[in-house]
C-alpha cells in the first residue's frame, strides 16, 4: 500500500520535512512498513502506555525565580536581530503549491 | 439583550422563523506565579525584550520541561472555585503548529485529560438594563487545562518583518472552556466578568485583560429553533469586556442577514476591529489546523491526591492535596454578595455593585464602620454619590479625592440633623476638590448649618415676606 502524493504533500506541509526524492519516500513507505508490524500484537483490553516514564514520580519546583537574564547568549543564535528582538518573517510563509516545486515530487 | 426575548432574536425582515445565537467562549487566564510553567525564569509585564528568556523558553536543545508546584496549585484553585471534578491523573500532550513566536514548534498543554472537567459558572444579568431586576444565569464549564503561553510579535510592517519577544513564552496559563450555554454580547460579557472576579479572588490570576492576562475567544453560531446547531465562527482579539460584547452581538447580527440573504457561513476564525466595531476574516490561518497531538514524552503524569489517597511515606513538597486546598479556598464573590445583603441589608443589586468595583465593598464597609447613618442610607450615597463621581473622572476608589473617614464624618453631620442633605451633597461636591478641608469646616465656611431656633426661622421668613410685598 503506497503513500498517495496527497498524504506525502500534507506531510510536507505540516512538519516541514522534504522528502526530496523516490528515496526519501521509499524510506519512509519502509518505515510505515516496519511500524505495521505493532499490529500483529493482540491489544484487546490493554491501555496504551505513551511514555515510559508513566509510573514516574512528576517532580514539583517550587515557584522560584532561578533562570533568565541572558539576553546576550540567546541573542548569539540569532542569525538577524534589532534592539534584542528575534526578527522573523511577517508571517508564516507558504509552501509553494504543488505544481510550483521542483522536487520530484511532480514528476511521480 | 437576549437575555429580554427569551434567548431568541425575532424573525429577520423576510419573516423567517426566530434565530436563536449559540454562544461558547474559551478563555486563556495567565497564571499569577513568580516563575513559569515549566522553567525558573520570571513572570513579569513589561521587561527588556527576551530578559526573561531561559534556554528551555528558547527551545534550545538539550533542555526539559520540570512543572511548576504554584500552578499546578492555581489550577485546582481555580477548577474548585467552578465546582469542577478534579482529575486525579491528568495528562500533558503536544500541539504542534509553526509560528515565530512558539520556538519549539509545539505548545505543551492538556488536550487528552485535562486537570478540570465539568463544572460551572452562575452569573447574574439585568434585565432592561435596570439594576432592580437581576436575573442569576449559569454556564458549564467543560474543562480547565494547565498549558504554556506563547512569546510575543510585534508586526513591523514598513519593513516586512516580525519583531520577536519570547518573555512571555512559557507563563503558565489555565484555559478555561466554557459550553455554548449563553445566547448574546451581554451574557457573554457577565460571564467573563464573574470569572475575572472569581480569579482575582483566588488570586490564580490578576487577570487583568489590558495587559494580556485574560484573553477570550467566542465561537458564534446561529440557528433555528428545533434544528441542528449552524456553522460557527471562532471571533479572536478582542481586548475588552466592553469589546467582547460587542463583538459577539455584531457578528451574532452578521451570520444572521448572511443567512437570511441566501448567503452561508464558513468556518473561520475571525477577528474583532475595534475601531470599526465588526469581526473580519483573519489573514494567516488556511483551512483547518492539524496540530498532530502526542503525548508529551517528558512529562509523566500529573497525580494529585486528597486527604483519604495521601501517600504516607512522600515528600510532603512532591504532594498536593486537593482536600487542603478547598479548606483553604476564600469567601468566593456570590457568598461575599450574600454576606453583604445579610450583614448590611443593603438589597442583592446593591452587593452587586459593590464587588464589581474594585475597592468599594471596603470602602463601603469602612463608612459603615465610622458613622451612625444605617447601612441602608449609606448605601445611597456611596452608590450615587461616590460612584457617579468616581465614574464622571474616570477614577478608582482608590484614587477618591474623598476618603472613607471624610465620607463617614459627613453622614454623621447630616445624621445629627445639622446640615440638611441638600446642603450635605453641596459639601460633598467641595470635598470632592480635595483641598484638605473637614466637612465642618465647609459647612461653617459656605453656613450650610440647619437652623433649628424657631425665632430666628420666623425673623427669615417674616423678612422674606415683607420683602415680596415692597415689590
Amino acid at each position: 500500500q503506497k503513500v498517495s502524493v496527497e498524504v506525502l504533500e500534507h506531510l510536507e506541509h505540516l512538519a516541514l520535512v522534504d522528502f526530496r526524492d523516490w528515496e526519501g519516500v521509499e524510506r519512509l513507505q519502509k518505515a510505515i512498513c516496519f511500524a505495521d508490524q505493532l499490529h500483529e500484537v493482540n491489544t484487546d483490553g490493554m491501555e496504551p502506555m505513551d511514555s515510559v516514564l508513566e509510573d514516574r514520580c512528576l517532580y514539583l519546583r517550587e515557584d522560584d525565580v532561578t533562570e533568565g537574564n541572558c539576553t546576550k547568549e540567546l541573542l548569539e543564535n540569532a542569525r538577524e536581530k534589532v534592539e534584542e528582538y528575534f526578527v522573523a518573517p511577517p508571517g508564516n510563509i507558504p509552501l509553494p503549491k504543488l505544481e510550483e516545486r521542483e522536487t520530484f515530487l511532480q514528476g511521480s | 439583550a437576549c437575555s429580554k426575548r427569551g434567548g431568541a432574536v425575532p424573525a429577520g425582515k423576510s419573516g423567517i422563523a426566530p434565530w436563536i445565537p449559540v454562544v461558547g467562549l474559551e478563555i486563556h487566564a495567565q497564571i499569577s506565579s513568580n516563575s513559569k510553567l515549566f522553567s525558573g525564569s520570571q513572570v513579569q509585564f513589561a521587561a527588556p525584550p527576551n530578559s526573561l528568556v531561559s534556554f528551555f523558553d528558547a527551545s534550545l536543545p538539550g533542555t526539559l520541561p520540570v512543572l511548576n508546584r504554584r500552578c499546578v496549585e492555581a489550577a485546582v484553585m481555580t477548577g474548585l472555585a467552578l465546582n469542577c471534578s478534579i482529575n486525579k491523573k491528568s495528562l500533558f500532550d503536544r500541539k504542534h503548529y509553526f509560528y515565530a513566536d512558539l520556538p519549539a514548534g509545539y505548545q505543551i498543554t492538556q488536550q487528552r485529560v485535562p486537570i478540570a472537567v465539568n463544572g460551572s459558572l452562575s452569573y447574574s444579568l439585568c434585565i432592561d438594563n435596570k439594576m432592580s431586576q437581576m436575573v442569576t444565569k449559569t454556564v458549564r464549564i467543560k474543562q480547565i487545562q494547565l498549558e504554556q503561553d506563547s512569546g510575543k510579535s510585534l508586526h513591523d510592517d514598513t519593513r516586512c518583518q516580525t519583531l520577536v519577544d519570547l518573555n512571555r513564552a512559557g507563563v503558565g496559563l489555565m484555559e478555561v472552556v466554557m459550553e455554548p450555554d449563553m445566547c448574546c454580547g451581554e451574557e457573554a460579557a457577565a460571564a467573563v466578568r464573574e470569572l475575572q472576579l472569581i480569579l482575582q479572588t483566588l488570586g490564580s490570576s490578576q487577570a487583568v485583560m489590558a495587559e494580556g492576562q485574560l484573553r477570550v475567544d467566542a465561537n458564534v453560531s446561529v440557528h433555528h429553533p428545533g434544528e441542528p446547531y449552524g456553522v460557527r465562527t471562532e471571533v479572536k482579539n478582542i481586548n475588552s469586556i466592553r469589546f467582547l460584547a460587542k463583538a459577539v452581538d455584531y457578528e451574532i447580527e452578521r451570520q444572521i442577514e448572511e443567512l437570511e440573504n441566501g448567503g452561508t457561513i464558513l468556518n473561520e476564525t475571525r477577528a474583532f476591529d475595534s475601531k470599526l466595531g465588526c469581526t473580519v476574516p483573519m489573514r494567516d490561518k488556511e483551512g483547518k489546523q492539524d496540530y498532530r497531538f502526542m503525548p508529551e514524552p517528558n512529562l509523566p503524569p500529573l497525580i494529585l491526591y486528597d486527604t483519604k489517597s495521601l501517600p504516607a511515606n512522600m515528600n510532603h513538597q512532591q504532594v498536593i492535596n486537593i482536600d487542603w486546598i478547598q479548606e483553604r479556598l476564600p469567601d468566593l464573590p456570590s457568598v461575599k454578595r450574600e454576606k453583604l445583603v445579610e450583614q448590611y441589608g443593603i438589597l442583592p443589586e446593591h452587593s452587586f455593585t459593590l464587588l464589581n468595583e474594585d475597592g468599594l465593598a471596603e470602602f463601603f464597609e469602612s463608612v459603615v464602620k465610622q458613622t451612625q447613618m444605617k447601612p441602608k442610607k449609606v448605601i445611597g450615597w456611596i452608590l450615587n454619590d461616590l460612584l457617579s463621581y468616581l465614574k464622571q473622572h474616570s477614577l478608582t476608589v482608590k484614587e477618591s479625592p474623598v476618603s472613607p473617614f471624610l465620607l463617614a464624618d459627613l453622614l454623621n453631620l447630616l445624621e445629627k440633623k445639622e446640615i440638611s442633605s441638600t446642603a450635605a451633597k453641596q459639601v460633598l461636591a467641595e470635598l470632592w476638590k480635595g483641598e484638605g478641608k473637614t466637612p465642618l469646616e465647609i459647612v461653617k465656611e459656605q453656613k450650610l448649618e440647619l437652623l433649628w431656633d424657631q425665632k430666628e426661622l420666623e425673623q427669615i421668613c417674616q423678612a422674606v415676606i415683607d420683602g415680596q410685598e415692597n415689590e
